[in-house]
């Protein structure tokens, strides 16, 4: 009942939605930023044509916003264009979120293309299903390509219950033969590979559960639908090797908690995940210890710790995703709390099973007004053939961007 | 609150007695100037209950020694809750990159806080530590717990005696933090007597110098009760640094109710 409520909703919505353009009482906000960014890389690559030493890119994110009905009803559209010198792929349109919200006491209807962000560890997002990862923009797999949803949100007593249409699959994306930071062979993104015979219009669904009691956050959710991790197989293409991407049908089950327990957050998140070709448990667990203003100044240190399983471990070589079997993931975040808001983030990842380990730090701070300017280092180390991180262990890169909002 | 105040009063009515047996009258002196501070800073804030909830703009200006500004600009939502600390919604317009980023608060009288930060672009929600009470707000001469909501059971207080400051006959009350994780040893607060106002507070840090002097002026009332500055400035005496606050769009009695405080009313804070 509730959802044909909603439907209507959303439909009424779509009329009001053109209110604001009639000049009624609305507000409307437009903001943007712009960015610069060059990666420097330490080695030449490991395969030919990859691009050498540098790599720059320019991208720019508006924003505009308009609300009415005193904040019940508003739109956002946020485009998003990055350009990049060499890679073809990176250089992409993506349209981050074209959606609209109608909010009533103890539910809110939200329709249109969206980012939803599930989960509470650091180091990896084994929780996050809704949207897929926008390769090409960096390799940590934090960027999401925009989803076209349905989202009915109701706040209870005992929690908030979000139900989600999901139709539109997104493909992940990959960088061509130019780009650092790949497999050896180049991802084919032309001939898609589906199990649904829907395809990419195959309907998703999901049910998300999420809930604060008191020191204790906690979620969970069922999702059915297409699985955001495509299969790669090696596959002949018009003279050469390629990858080519399948996507499975899947189901997956999901839980997070979060413990809020003074200095210290204890961190897990745990997956259940049945495909056709295999069933798998997969968590990450650990936690975040915060020092607050160290030595009598305004610095605070954090300490992270977090540790990732999969139960398919070492076997599934071929399988997608399996590059945190049996990982031990360390960090420090520091923060300055200066005017600038200062900020340095230390990472390591080592893989127990092979001897793979990759470093990151990150270094940020506002400059003046409207400029942020941030440093990343990255570098990689792999011996053992049969390790993800093996196929760029030859792209340690320094990563200077520069952003400028409005 | 009534019936908290009349057990303190028992008490002291008691502890009264008892020194008058050992005919200390020091001790007397004590327990007054203690129950004398206690009743200034409840009938402080007896007066500023019953705005049910408000709504409020801020304006943050940071300066540094060499007069080097920064700004920050700041929307907030307050529930006020009778029997424990107030719900809060805060979010950010400036600076620009931090824009949309929100935070959610449910402070409490004892013990400590629940807070939620969003961070738009991750379109995160997370549960942040609130044991921070003495870290900087965004880079500010203001800490965590200068911004929280004032409640009696946060401090234990003394009498000091009256002042006149900004031309008005004020109350001198000192109040110590009762929370360890508190920056402060204790804080002179500067109440005058006509409304009950805050006027101008000096904190001491955990060495017991002191630390920082706020100082609140522009006062306006709303809806013929309530007092609220316009204007209030920090001014740190250890690094020369300052933050000034302005408020401005101040309105009571909003309707705002608990289904404007959760995590979805914080990932939709615009």
């Amino acid at each position: 009942m509730k959802w044909v409520r909603g439907t209507n909703s959303a439909l009424m919505g779509l009329v009001i939605m053109l209110q604001p353009l009639n000049g009624a009482a609305s507000d409307y906000e437009f903001s943007a930023k712009v960015g610069f960014e060059q990666r420097l890389f330490v080695d030449d690559g490991q395969y030919s044509d990859q691009l050498e030493d540098t790599q720059a890119s320019v991208f720019i994110e508006p924003e505009f916003y308009w609300s009415w009905s005193e904040g019940s009803d508003s739109l956002t559209f946020k485009p998003f264009y990055r350009q990049d010198e060499f890679d073809q792929e990176r250089s992409h349109f993506d349209i981050r979120e074209l959606s609209y919200i109608h909010v009533s006491n103890n539910w809110e209807l939200r329709a249109g293309i969206r980012k939803e962000f599930w989960g509470v560890t650091e180091f990896q997002h084994l929780v996050d299903v809704i949207n897929q990862t926008d390769g090409v923009e960096d390799f940590d797999g934090e960027d999401k390509l925009g989803q076209l949803m349905l989202n009915l949100s109701l706040v209870q007593d005992w929690g908030i219950v979000d139900l989600y249409l999901l139709p539109g699959f997104r493909e992940r994306t990959f960088g061509d033969e130019s780009s650092r930071l790949r497999a050896p062979l180049v991802v084919d993104t032309d001939h898609i590979l589906y199990e649904s015979s829907e395809e990419e219009k195959h309907l998703d669904l999901a049910v998300r559960w999420s809930h604060s009691i008191g020191d204790f956050d906690i979620g969970s959710y069922w999702f059915q639908g297409t699985n955001r991790e495509p299969v790669l197989t090696p596959k002949f293409e018009g003279g050469t090797v390629v990858l080519s991407q399948y996507y499975s049908q899947m189901d997956q089950f999901g839980f997070d908690a979060q413990a809020t327990l003074g200095d210290w957050l204890w961190k897990f998140e745990t997956i259940y995940r049945s495909t056709k070709a295999d069933d798998f448990w997969a968590a990450q667990g650990g936690f975040e210890y915060t020092y607050i203003g160290v030595y009598e100044s305004s610095v605070d240190i954090g300490l992270l710790a977090e540790y990732a399983w999969d139960s398919r471990g070492d076997d599934d070589v071929a399988g997608a995703g399996v590059g945190a079997q049996d990982d031990l993931f360390l960090g420090s975040r520091i923060a300055f709390n200066d005017m600038q808001s200062s900020e340095v983030l230390f990472g390591l990842g080592v893989d127990l099973d092979h001897s793979a380990l990759s470093v990151l730090v990150e270094a940020n701070r506002r400059i003046g007004e409207s400029f942020k300017v941030s440093l990343d280092l990255r570098l990689f180390q792999s011996s053992e053939s049969s390790d993800p991180l093996y196929s760029i262990r030859d792209d340690d890169h320094l990563q200077l961007a520069v952003e400028y909002y409005f | 609150m009534f019936n908290k105040r009349n057990i303190s009063a028992i008490f002291t009515v008691f502890a009264l007695s008892m020194a008058s047996h050992s005919e200390s009258s020091e001790i007397a002196m004590t327990q007054d100037a203690e129950q004398l501070g206690l009743q200034i800073s409840t009938e402080a804030k007896v007066r500023d209950t019953g705005w049910l909830d408000n709504t409020s703009d801020m304006l943050m200006i940071l300066r540094n020694r060499q007069g080097q500004e920064s700004t920050r600009e700041i929307r907030s939502k307050t529930l006020e809750l009778l029997g424990d600390g107030d719900k809060s919604l805060t979010t950010f317009d400036k600076p620009r990159d931090v824009k949309g980023t929100s935070f959610l608060s449910f402070s409490h009288t004892v013990g400590n806080d629940d807070q939620w930060l969003y961070l738009p672009s991750l379109k995160r929600v997370k549960r942040i530590s609130s044991r921070n009470k003495s870290g900087p707000f965004m880079g500010s001469e203001f800490s965590f717990e200068d911004l929280s909501s004032f409640e009696i059971p946060k401090y234990s207080y003394k009498y000091l005696g009256d002042e006149e400051i900004q031309g008005l006959d004020s109350f001198k009350v000192e109040q110590y933090p009762v929370d360890k994780n508190s920056g402060y040893t204790r804080r002179i607060v500067w109440i005058d007597k006509a409304e009950y106002r805050v006027l101008k507070i000096d904190f001491y840090d955990r060495k017991n110098s002191l630390l920082k002097t706020l100082s609140y002026s522009d006062y306006k009332q709303y809806l013929n009760k309530f007092w609220r500055a316009d204007l209030a400035l920090m001014t740190n005496h250890q690094n020369g640094k300052s933050t000034q606050l302005q408020w401005s769009n101040y309105a009571f009695k909003t309707g705002l109710n608990d289904a404007d405080f959760n995590r979805n009313t914080l990932k939709r804070a615009h």
